[in-house]
């Protein structure tokens, strides 16, 4: 098994990238200043890739990889992999759901409290010593607002379960409306965000939901309407967002994604009315370590040609 | 802003968001004091027979308490200072006829009704709390005087069981730490995200401590989160299936989370202690939504330092507005200004309530949410 060349593209936990140096050749693609190099030196042997929700692999890195049998992702999303050019060519792709779902939807209420609690601008407060000058202004009650979620999948449900603890009504949307669910649906976002107080992303990337959150949804949600993302940065556009947010046509924001990671509008830092986060919704010792066992078993089981454990091509 | 016949300075409106609760030097108070002793030496006659007769309620509290608690006018009751303007001992002393006439007064955390407070009013029948919490009212000597007392009640339970978990959470997944870490980056293109993890909060064991209206409003939250809750509370209640400890310390033993929920008297005073954060362990976390005297501050400040515990998530402490400078460089902490029923809601709901059993009191029927 040492043979085996696994090409690693993103940053992993150490417990991941230490079992995975154990079990193959494990390749990092931040040792190669230049992919081409990379490509030159191995792309002949590499059989494997593990990416992250920020890299994957697509149509062109795919072509490159001649020898490539599975890309394992290290997140449950996978818009960063080309799933169609990997069904052309054979290649299995893995992902880590069910593992991170509370994760992300404790994040998602966490962000909504924050947001609307004032919480971290109230811990600012404090810690500048603003507190013995008056209390800091009145906030924003969450128990009883109006949550719609985009998305009912794992991760939508869990939060709705979550939401419905704080006594609030329930609406969403989605591709199909689900028959057996007692929450109410709307045909579309527009609406949804029409009679929604907390507006929430929880749906995969595709070329359907790209920019799902646009000038007309912001529009619709208000300057009393708060935005949740917990999907990718690329569900919403970000120029539409910051300057409904300038201009106060949205109440808030609470971000756990952007549509380039790293980099954060700035314009943001300067509001009190976003919540602001480095993409953690999966971002907990317990979690990241169940998502690197899946990791871990969805290759073992390829390369002893058992059936995966999480497959999605 | 208009005058009314006695003199006192009614205010029309005042915009509630921007509303600080701390004392400040009554600032109009020179200004009442002339037209007040003006009026006493002109023995109003316009003031009307109809208000004279009617039971007198003074607001005891500082200038902007009145701006969130004014009762609308009533058939039933006089309000003495509607603009909360003299202070009590300033309005005995200048009217010290008065203070007999003096059947209820609202009241805030922030002055302290205490035996002295009370035996300044001979016909005292009523308080009126603003707060849920009535520790800073002297029980003993109402119960003596046959004064009733009523609180906020249930009013705010939501919005203190929303601030702990909105606490809980922050704590658990670093939430206000990382938002700090995001404001702070230098964006480069070669900036990268490198935080440290958090740690799953879904499925923890919660120790609650004190299973009142707002414990049970904790409890409901986060069952949804599928947390294990069991709890600690003068009495087991026998009509809850959660598992019940009859210490703190054995609460914090067989839990990950303790939530104090709980009132502050004599029995409850630094309930956690050192014993009781050690017991929590190294990857425990605290929260605190009660008072801030029900944890021992200087052992909590030392083991969150020296790493003793996993976190804790603060909204009141033992000396506030003052917090230990400490605190103010971890981030295993998030530190909350006394703000969990500082909603816009909740002030709406308050003034209603207040009103409600204003209203009740003086025409004789049975209070809203008494307290004794």
């Amino acid at each position: 098994m040492g043979s085996i060349s696994v090409l690693l593209v993103a940053k992993v936990i150490p417990y991941l990238e230490q079992e995975l140096n154990k079990r193959y050749n494990l390749l990092r693609i931040w040792d190669y200043p230049q992919k081409s190099q990379l490509l030159t030196q191995h792309s002949a042997s590499i059989r494997a890739v593990v990416g992250n929700a920020s890299a994957g692999a697509d149509a062109e890195f795919i072509d490159a990889l001649p020898k490539l049998e599975i890309v394992s992702s290290y997140s449950v999303g996978v818009d960063m992999i080309d799933l169609n050019k990997c069904k052309e060519k054979g290649i299995r792709v893995t992902n880590t759901p069910d593992v991170l779902t509370d994760d992300v939807a404790d994040l998602a209420i966490g962000l909504i409290l924050a947001l609307l609690r004032r919480i971290c601008e109230s811990d600012r407060y404090v810690r500048n010593g603003n507190w013995k000058s008056g209390d800091y202004k009145l906030t924003t009650k969450f128990s009883g607002k109006t949550v719609g979620i985009i998305g009912l999948g794992r991760i939508g449900t869990a939060i709705a379960k979550r939401a419905e603890g704080f006594n609030c009504p329930i609406s969403y949307f989605s591709r199909t409306q689900k028959q057996e669910s007692k929450y109410k649906y709307y045909p579309s976002v527009v609406e949804l965000a029409s009679n929604s107080d907390i507006l929430v992303v929880a749906c995969p990337l595709t070329e359907e939901t790209h920019h799902i959150i646009n000038r007309e949804v912001i529009n619709a949600l208000g300057p009393k309407g708060y935005l949740i993302n917990i999907g990718r940065g690329k569900h919403v556009d970000e120029p539409e967002l910051v300057s409904a947010l300038l201009e106060g046509r949205l109440g808030g924001a609470g971000l756990d994604v952007f549509e380039n990671e790293p980099h954060v509008p700035e314009e943001l830092f300067g509001l009190e009315n976003v919540v602001l986060l480095p993409h953690v919704g999966s971002g907990t010792v317990e979690t990241r370590t169940a998502m690197a066992d899946l990791v871990l078993g969805n290759l073992e089981a390829h390369f002893l040609g058992k059936p995966l454990l999480t497959p999605l091509v | 802003m208009q005058c009314d016949d006695t003199g006192y300075i009614i205010f029309i409106s005042f915009p509630v968001k921007t509303l600080t609760l701390t004392t400040q030097p009554n600032k109009g108070l020179s200004m009442a004091n002339e037209k007040n002793n003006n009026n006493n030496n002109n023995n109003n006659v316009e003031q009307s027979t109809k208000s004279n007769n009617l039971p007198k309620v003074f607001i005891h509290g500082p200038p902007q308490f009145s701006i969130v608690l004014q009762p609308n006018p009533s058939q039933n009751f006089h309000i003495l200072n509607p603009s909360s303007l003299p202070s009590l001992h300033e309005f005995i002393s200048l009217n010290p006829h008065q203070a007999s006439s003096i059947s209820a007064i609202l009241c805030t955390t922030l002055y302290p009704v205490n035996a002295d407070v009370i035996r300044l009013l001979p016909s005292l029948r009523l308080i009126c709390a603003s707060s849920a919490g009535t520790n800073h009212i002297d029980l003993s000597e109402c119960r003596r005087r046959g004064i009733k007392v009523t609180s906020a009640g249930n009013l705010f339970s939501e919005e203190v069981a929303d601030m702990a978990v909105a606490l809980l959470i922050d704590v658990s997944r670093k939430i206000s730490t990382a938002d700090r870490f995001l404001r702070r980056q230098v964006q480069n293109q070669f900036a990268t995200w490198d935080f440290p993890l958090g740690s799953k909060l879904t499925g923890k064991k919660i120790g609650i401590v004190g299973m009142g209206r707002i414990g049970l409003e904790v409890a409901k939250r986060l069952e949804a989160f599928n947390c294990m809750i069991s709890y600690n509370s003068r009495n087991k209640k026998p009509l809850l299936s959660y598992p019940f400890y009859s210490s703190v310390l054995e609460l914090a033993t067989n839990t990950n989370v303790l939530i104090l929920c709980c009132d502050l008297n004599d029995q409850t005073k630094y309930i956690v202690n050192k014993e009781v954060i050690l017991a929590l362990g190294k990857g425990g976390i605290i929260v605190n939504v009660g008072r801030g005297a029900l944890i021992d501050e200087k052992e909590l400040l030392k083991c969150l330092i020296e790493g003793e515990i996993g976190g804790a998530g603060l909204d009141v402490f033992e000396n506030e507005p003052n917090v230990p400078k400490e605190f103010f460089s971890l981030d295993n902490v998030v530190l909350s200004p006394h703000a969990a029923i500082l909603t816009s809601d909740t002030f709406m709901s308050i003034c209603q309530l207040v009103e409600q059993n204003l209203e009740a009191f003086f025409s004789n029927k049975p209070l809203i949410t008494p307290v004794i």
